[in-house]
């Protein structure tokens, strides 16, 4: 929790000028009962008209002090609780943007959301409320007991026995609060990500009729939830009454042994009285901090999840090297092994290959041969688990991130489009591309023709993840998106394969144009569609079973003229 | 009851508009301060008719208020009982048992106190489950088109935070606005039973509280409708940006979402900042009115007891209990402020329990029994957007165990047509026969019970891959999975994940390869069993080999079952016993492959074009 503190510190102003209102606020309402009292005292019971009228004036202009002490720390506790807020998301999304694969999986994407807001709100809410009171319970409270212990001493005793058990329980219930509402948090996340599924599966869930299934299931986490906030909350109702218990019998001990002293002529009767009138506020002052302290017993189940985000060491660093751009696009694997998690069967064993630039090499395998793993490696969406990759002769692991990624377009194997136009999505891939250039990327993509049909044309909004658009139209967009970036790398995975074999043969005829000085990357299942590369590297098991052209492997390789039989064999027998 | 009362409400209200912030995250948005909730009361009383199902749990919180009020009551006077009558004449005798008695008090408080509590938060907690419940469940009904143009991460954020943050305002302010109106009732009481004349003077000041409290309640409702949305436009936000970090990373968008990020973090935080200034601005206020009112009142009692029209006791009393009606009043005002947030959030629960549900099934569907597989369409119009056809006039009629292929170019209408099938979306004109029966008058449940769909995005959940394939049959045994599996060739890449088909797939499902998602869909199809099978680009990412393995299983699985194949490789689809290609939502032919080649058209076109590249390269 502490650590986190810090970033209240570019508002410390706020911070600082919310207790200084609160003292003005609670000056004039201890000042009001004394007024009050002098208005019935001096006005009412001497009947004296003009000084009530006087004091009923400085009443009310005490009265708008207090407001402007009020309103002015509730002001302040907002800005500073709520710009702490909005730092510690913005950092908190920062940290999450930076994350590799590896570190998502860790935390997992709903409870990632949960962090940076629910967590966050929890923390942002605690800050507010300790900045009201901050002041006031502790002024009340130690001026209570400054002022108990003034009137009688031995009296005061009696607080040796009750403030220690008050801290006692104050302990119990922050230590056992904790992980109850670590679990509350928990519990969110789950729930969170069964409605996630629920909503991305949407059409399956439909597709299968598994209303039922899913309803039950998300009952179940949301039974799950409510016993959790229950079992936690459940401590604060334990714990109000009783610190209401201690102190009330406190003031039973005032009262026994105020009546002996009185007896004895050791106190007098309004001091009696007036003790008794310090214990209550001591009481209430108490119940306040007993609140906040059971509120910061909650958040720092909060806080410790935050901290987990901010203290995850990102895996895929970046080389601030301030490095010059990669202009050549010749790439070489060297022994490059892979496997996502170190105790799994490595998925790439042992790959080496060169590419020259601009040459346009062919990616063929079985599913889940590593073609897709293969290629992610380049733009170091993961990391080689030993081996190395070369980009222009440097070690990629020591370019800079941002300069590796610009020279780098890929399209992805699933097709992710952001909510947003056309166009917005396809500037994706190059932020000042002109409209011209974007209408001639998706010409050659053969998205031009479908986008002028829609409702906007290149400016229709299309829905998150592009629901609304087919699944072949959704990979035309992506491969626009990846021309437009001029890349000196350009990776296709899998990129045409919901889409019709014309369109496809159009849009590799149209990426010729720009392939010429770009190292290319082609990953198919059609052997049609890698037949006329440079080269093909053929996967199989993670492990590289052939590689040259096309011609050479059908001459040599028996794994690829079975591909070719098997594709192409019978109808070239056919046809021919 | 209560369904019938949804049931209503449904055929009532029109679809509306999910308030001003659509179109996207980071976009659009602008004019917060015009946002208003049109009908607060309304949203209230609905909130609270969900409170009222656990009427004796509220019931019995009142009157446990009602008690602890009182014995809030009883304890102090006991303490001035004690010094007035034991410590005052020094008279000790019965003094120990009166302090018991008093600790009985105590002890009777702080328990009521406790069951209080404790029933208060079991209703609440009730009460928010079934929000969460409701909610959930009403999305499952929703039209498919309802999820098509809203952030996933705003239906998550009012499932989780607006229905969190009606929870913890209902958890206090219940209590406190019983315990208010007890005091305050009380009290009026009391300073009526004084003087009737003051009392009227102590209320002058009464409309000025409900006006203030009313002018800031409204601003602080809004804003916090405002804070709501913003959360859930952020929380959308940051959803699409987890889920789509590859292409992020892929091309270095980092810091342009960071700024859309801020840009609605800032927006959220402005909004925010006036939304907590203004609930917290109500206390201070009420303070300002009281004092106004003591002030008042001390004028109007000094200028009556100069008149003689009162007691000057009378009135130093009045006075005190003007001061402890300030006190209720005041709580009064700071939770019907709270409130206004809880009133925010409801409304956004609300707008989506009110959204129009897919329609029900008619009064009398039917459920299919001995299902034998016949599919016709007949004149069939359809639209996703109003004007703009996707479908026009499409007829064909599918025998019983026919492979029926669906051919054409990118975005002709094909995966409509299987949408259409599965009752996805209505069609807006025309009509589908299932077995000579109209799909709209089939219950829904019994339709899609009959249907298998591997659709062309593959979606897996992150459960076991073994519940995944279970997805398709519920019941099915371990052994029934596992042949699903091999049929669908995925089992030797399952046995070979870490756990096999224990294997929890990670909540993207990234650790697997897409080819292998989609042999994981098709044997979750193979278990389901269907009568009718629709496969939808269903390898599209599997490579050829393995394609064949499957097309061979599934050959054996397309016995006795009708098909529907949506494929680009046209050699997948050459043994169909009927191929529609598809041109711009029209069949513009149909027939077998045979035919269809010798009529040298369109599917000609499309076949030749196909292998003369591929014999052009082949030869090259």
């Amino acid at each position: 929790m502490r650590k986190l503190l810090v970033y209240l510190k570019p508002y410390w102003i706020y911070v600082i000028l919310a207790p200084l209102f609160m003292i003005i606020e609670v000056i004039c309402d201890l000042y009001q009962p004394t007024l009050l009292a002098r208005v019935v005292d001096e006005g009412v019971l001497k009947n004296n008209l003009p000084f009530i009228l006087k004091t009923g004036l400085l009443m009310i202009f005490i009265a708008l002090i207090g407001m402007i002490g009020g309103v002015g720390c509730t002001i302040f506790s907002s800005y500073a609780g709520q710009n702490f807020g909005k730092d510690l998301r913005l950092t908190l999304f920062k940290k999450v943007q930076s994350f590799s694969f590896k570190n998502i999986d860790k935390f997992h994407t709903s409870s990632l959301i949960t962090r940076i807001t629910n967590d966050v709100n929890q923390l942002q809410n605690l800050v507010m409320m300790s900045l009201r009171i901050v002041v006031r319970a502790p002024l009340l409270f130690i001026g209570g007991i400054i002022m108990a212990i003034s009137i009688n001493r031995s009296l005061s005793l009696i607080f040796l026995f009750s403030i220690p058990i008050l801290i006692l329980i104050f302990i119990i219930i922050m230590k056992k609060s904790f992980p109850l509402f670590s679990e509350v948090q928990k519990r969110i996340d789950e729930v969170n990500r069964v409605v996630r599924e629920n909503l991305v599966g949407v059409r399956l869930v439909r597709a299968f009729m598994r209303i039922d299934h899913e309803i039950e299931r998300f009952n179940s986490v949301n039974s799950l939830l409510m016993n959790a906030v229950i079992k936690a909350i459940i401590l604060i109702i334990y714990a109000m009454p009783i610190f209401m218990l201690i102190m009330n019998f406190s003031i039973l001990g005032v009262l026994w042994f105020g009546g002996l002293l009185v007896k004895s002529g050791n106190m007098k009767v309004g001091e009696v009285m007036a003790y008794i009138n310090y214990m209550f506020q001591i009481l209430f002052s108490l119940m306040m901090i007993g609140n906040i302290l059971v509120f910061i017993s909650r958040t720092s189940a909060s806080s410790v999840r935050i901290r987990e985000v901010l203290d995850e060491k990102v895996d895929i660093l970046s080389v601030e090297t301030g490095d010059k751009p990669i202009l050549k696009g010749e790439v070489v694997f060297e022994r490059v092994y892979f496997s996502y998690e170190d105790k799994n069967k490595p998925i790439l064993k042992d790959i080496n290959f060169s590419v020259g630039p601009g040459e346009i090499i062919g990616i063929l395998g079985t599913t889940g041969s590593g073609k897709s793993t293969l290629v992610n490696l380049i733009p170091r969406l993961y990391d080689v688990s030993s081996g190395r990759i070369l980009i222009d002769g440097r070690d990629i692991r020591n370019i800079d991130l941002k300069t590796l990624r610009s020279a780098i377009s890929m399209v992805p194997q699933d097709t992710i489009l952001f909510s947003g136009t056309v166009k917005e999505n396809i500037r994706w891939g190059r932020e000042d591309a002109t409209d011209e250039e974007i209408i001639n990327a998706c010409k050659i993509a053969q998205a031009h023709n479908f986008i002028i049909t829609l409702p906007n044309g290149y400016d229709t909004v299309i829905g998150q993840r592009g629901v609304n658009l087919s699944g072949g139209q959704k990979q035309r967009i992506a491969i626009a998106r990846a021309i437009i970036r001029n890349p000196v790398i350009l990776i296709l995975d899998d990129a045409t394969s919901a889409v019709d074999f014309v369109t496809e043969q159009k849009i590799l005829k149209g990426l010729k144009e720009i392939m010429k000085n770009c190292t290319t990357f082609i990953i198919a299942q059609r052997i049609g569609t890698v037949m006329s590369t440079d080269r093909i590297i053929l996967l199989e098991k993670g492990e590289i079973v052939g590689i040259g052209t096309h011609e050479e492997l059908l001459e040599k390789n028996p794994i690829y003229q079975e591909i070719y039989r098997t594709q192409l064999g019978e109808e070239v027998l056919k046809n021919a | 009851m209560r369904n019938e009362g949804k049931k209503e409400e449904r055929r009532v209200l029109t679809p509306m508009p999910m308030g001003p912030f659509r179109g996207g995250p980071g976009r659009g948005f602008g004019s917060f301060e015009q946002v208003k909730i049109k009908d607060p009361w309304g949203t209230l009383k609905r909130l609270w008719r969900y409170l009222g199902k656990y009427k004796w749990a509220l019931i019995f919180v009142f009157i446990l208020t009602l008690i602890s009020s009182i014995l809030g009551i009883v304890g102090p006077y006991m303490i001035g009982k004690a010094i007035d009558n034991y410590i005052i004449p020094n008279k000790y005798d019965g003094f120990f048992n009166f302090l018991t008695l008093l600790g009985g008090v105590y002890i009777l408080g702080s328990l009521f106190a406790w069951l209080q509590g404790y029933v208060m938060l079991k209703t609440t907690q009730k009460t928010v489950f079934l929000l969460r419940k409701d909610l959930f469940q009403k999305l499952q009904f929703l039209p498919l088109r309802f999820f098509d143009t809203r952030p996933h991460g705003d239906i998550m954020s009012r499932i989780m935070n607006d229905i969190d943050n009606i929870g913890m305002v209902l958890g206090n302010s219940v209590i406190q606005v019983f315990s208010g109106l007890i005091l305050l009732i009380g009290i009026i009481i009391m300073m009526l039973r004084i003087s009737i004349p003051m009392s009227i003077i102590s209320l002058i000041t009464v409309p000025l509280t409900v006006y203030s409290t009313s002018f800031i309640a409204r601003r602080t409702r809004n804003y916090f409708y405002a804070n709501q949305s913003l959360l859930g436009n952020l929380n959308g936000l940051i959803e699409e940006d987890i889920s789509g970090i590859k292409v992020i990373k892929i091309f270095g968008r980092e810091d342009k979402e960071i700024e859309r990020f801020d840009e609605i973090n800032r927006e959220l935080t402005k909004v925010g900042i006036k939304a907590q200034i203004f609930s917290g601005v109500v206390g201070p206020t009420m303070n300002l009115i009281n004092n106004i009112s003591f002030a008042i009142i001390a004028g109007a009692g000094g200028y009556f007891a100069y008149r003689n029209l009162i007691s000057i006791g009378s009135i130093a009393v009045f006075i005190n209990y003007s001061r402890q009606f300030s006190r209720p009043l005041n709580e009064l005002a700071n939770q019907y402020n709270m409130i206004q947030s809880a009133i925010a959030s409801a409304e956004r629960i609300f707008e989506i329990l009110n959204e129009e549900e897919e329609k029900e099934d008619e009064k009398n569907a039917i459920e299919l029994k001995n299902v034998k597989g016949e599919v016709e369409f007949k004149n069939v119009w359809f639209s996703y957007e109003k004007g703009v056809p996707v479908l026009k006039n499409i007829n064909f009629h599918v025998k019983p165990g026919q492979v029926i292929a669906l051919v054409g170019p990118t975005g002709a209408g094909k995966t409509t047509i299987a949408s259409l099938i599965a009752r996805f979306y209505d069609v807006d004109e025309g009509s589908i026969l299932i077995d000579g029966v109209d799909i709209r008058k089939i219950k829904r449940k019994s339709l899609r019970s009959i249907l298998g769909i591997v659709l062309q995005d593959t979606y897996l959940f992150s459960i076991s891959v073994k519940d995944n394939i279970k997805y398709g049959k519920l019941s099915a045994k371990d052994e029934e999975v596992e042949t699903a599996a091999r049929l669908a060739h995925a089992e030797s890449f399952i046995l070979n994940l870490p756990n096999g088909y224990d294997t929890i797939l990670s909540e993207d499902g990234g650790d697997l390869s897409q080819g292998q998602r989609q042999l994981l869909a098709i044997a979750r199809a193979i278990l389901a069993n269907p009568k009718i099978l629709i496969l939808d680009e269903a390898t599209s990412n599997v490579d050829t080999r393995t394609e064949k393995y499957i097309q061979s299983a599934m050959l054996n699985l397309m016995k006795g079952r009708t098909s529907f194949i949506i494929a680009h490789r046209l050699s997948t689809i050459k043994n169909a016993d009927l191929i529609l290609v598809i041109n711009n939502g029209e069949i513009v032919e149909r027939g077998k492959h045979e035919e269809l080649l010798s009529k040298k058209g369109f599917y000609y076109n499309l076949y030749m074009s196909q292998f003369s590249e591929d014999l052009e390269m082949a030869g090259s």
